[in-house]
């Protein structure tokens, strides 16, 4: 499929939102609200999910299903705010050795004036740097759209992996084409040089599975998903958190010229 | 090096582009001799500027420095020793249009990518350094740029020595893709390890300071400090406004409005730097380094 189908179903209204993840991969789910330092941000949801016997700490961007819900989440852009959550959360799962998981969806971070006056590149910047040393397992999923630094700063993780259908990208292609060629118009093909699919990105060590898309409603998808899930906590929780952080480092260390 | 420079400035946040002074009839003034202050709009002499650390001599705007030439003014004399100068972009993605770009960006920096990296004095104190340049392709930040980074605090934390870091950078470099983006991780990562290990890192961020640069190493320093006047943000007040589509309140994004909010520790003009620098670097000297 060409990449501007991928961009197309990855961004498509009628596609799961976290929402449907949570409630499909995870036996209970316990929110949790606010970042303890400005308010609470409705873009990320976090808190505690069950798998089986294994506790979790779950943090989602959101990005809602009705044209209210849209609106209430903002699209699912995160303020620093909905970062610091997280942070606050994974800090959390650290002190109670609980894995994180995390679910990406979104077209990237809000470009805004509270977003910039409350610091939308430390709170960013903060999470790169915390999770990188986080003593827990950390799985990052990309369900649908990874806006460049917005999505990463929920993404450095143990392993990443990808939706059929998701895309993981730098910059939009519709604002690639515009500053490249200043013509929006060519997104489709800045879309495939930009080589954001998840097949390219295995390919690139990007990411390092793909998850295939089965079903109407995605039913097979999260069978098979919460087996996978299963399967690396299981794997990773008896790793030394040592050799898990010595890992997760080389893994974005060796992506180099 | 300088070449670069000398063209007409495109918007109001290209700072530091000089321009040609309309020459009295039937005299010939060759055009590089003076510098347009896009700020006073004041023509004064190039070579005034350059020995004023690429300040306006007449009302102190801070224009773009040129990473070498910052470096031979921040450091001890011919202390400098640049390390990893030969890694270059080998075009990952093969990317449209990116070869030719490098090689313009090449011609007009003089420099082979975004960042210089190296050892030098500052002081008196050995320091490992890094300088963006925004003459190569807006100080974008590629995979060597990410490279050279993760590489000098890598070293730093080897041989024990303390960073400091200009920044100056538009952000991600889309031609390299998401390989581009991932050196936000690498070089945050970076930065985690050598701070875990007592490490002390300075950054002096410089205009523009944006993007993928501002939400990683940027701001990860112990002692965060920016020129004045320098644009500082995650999105540029362009794509904010055509995100929100109002005007912006003035300063937004400025480092007098940053500091105000609590995201600097200080505004250092440029004539107060090597001063700082020093003091910050001596109040961070491990005993155990001495003598």
């Amino acid at each position: 499929m060409e990449a501007k189908h991928r961009v197309a179903a990855a961004r498509a209204k009628d596609r799961p939102t976290a929402r449907s993840y949570i409630r499909s991969l995870f036996d209970e789910f316990t929110e949790f609200h606010g970042d303890r330092l400005f308010g609470d941000d409705p873009a990320i949801v976090g808190g505690i999910a069950r798998l089986g016997q294994t506790y979790v700490t779950l943090i989602a961007q959101e990005k809602g299903t009705t044209t209210r819900e849209r609106a209430a989440r903002n699209f699912g852009s995160a303020h620093p705010e909905g970062y610091r959550k997280a942070l606050r959360l994974m800090k959390q799962a650290e002190k109670f050795g609980r894995p994180v998981v995390t679910l990406v969806d979104t077209s990237g971070a809000f470009c805004g004036i509270g977003a910039e006056e409350r610091g939308q590149g430390r709170a960013i910047a903060e999470n790169l740097m915390e999770m990188m040393t986080l003593r827990v397992p950390v799985l990052a999923i990309l369900i649908g759209e990874g806006g460049s630094g917005g999505a990463l700063g929920l993404s450095v993780a143990d392993e990443v992996w990808m939706l059929e259908n998701s895309v993981y990208s730098v910059i939009s292609p519709e604002g690639c084409a515009s500053i490249l060629w200043k013509d929006a118009g060519r997104a489709a093909e800045a879309a495939d040089c930009l080589k954001l699919t998840a097949q390219d990105l295995v390919q690139l060590s990007v990411a390092e599975r793909i998850v295939p898309e089965r079903g109407k409603g995605f039913e097979e998808t999260f069978a098979l998903l919460r087996s996978d899930i299963e399967a690396f906590l299981d794997e990773k929780q008896r790793v030394p958190a040592e050799e898990l952080l010595q890992a997760r480092y080389q893994k974005f260390r060796k992506i180099q010229p | 090096m300088i070449k670069g420079l000398f063209k007409k400035p495109r918007n109001e946040l290209e700072l530091s582009t000089t321009g040609a002074k309309p020459a009295p009839s039937g005299v010939y003034i060759p055009p590089e001799l003076f510098t347009v202050c896009p700020r006073c709009k004041k023509s004064v002499f190039t070579s005034d500027v350059q020995e004023n650390a690429y300040t306006c001599p007449n009302c102190g705007l801070h224009m773009r420095f040129p990473a070498r030439q910052r470096i031979a003014w921040i450091a001890d004399p011919d202390s400098f020793v640049e390390l990893w100068p030969d890694l270059k972009s080998s075009d990952p993605l093969n990317f449209p249009e990116y070869k030719e770009k490098l090689e313009a960006a090449e011609r007009a920096s003089g420099e082979s990518e975004s960042v210089l990296t190296g050892t030098a004095r500052i002081g008196g104190i050995e320091t490992a350094l890094f300088v963006m340049d925004a003459a190569f392709m807006m100080g974008s930040m590629g995979t060597v740029t990410g490279e050279k980074i993760a590489r000098l605090f890598e070293h730093a934390a080897e041989e024990d020595l303390p960073v400091v870091g200009f920044t100056a950078s538009g952000g991600a470099r889309m031609q390299e893709g998401m390989l581009s983006l991932m050196q936000m991780a690498k070089t945050s990562g970076a930065v985690k390890r050598f701070s875990d290990a007592g490490g002390f890192y300075l950054a002096m961020l410089t205009d523009p300071t944006t993007g993928g640069v501002t939400a990683s190493f940027a701001m990860e320093a112990d002692v965060t400090a920016a020129e004045p006047g320098a644009l500082i943000c995650f999105a540029g007040p362009r794509v904010i406004e055509q995100t929100i589509r109002q005007k912006l309140p003035p300063g937004l994004g400025r480092a007098e409005s940053l500091l105000k909010n609590g995201f600097l520790d200080k505004i250092v003009p440029r004539d107060q730097q090597k001063k700082f620098i020093v003091r910050m670097l001596r109040a961070h000297k491990k005993p155990r380094r001495e003598g």
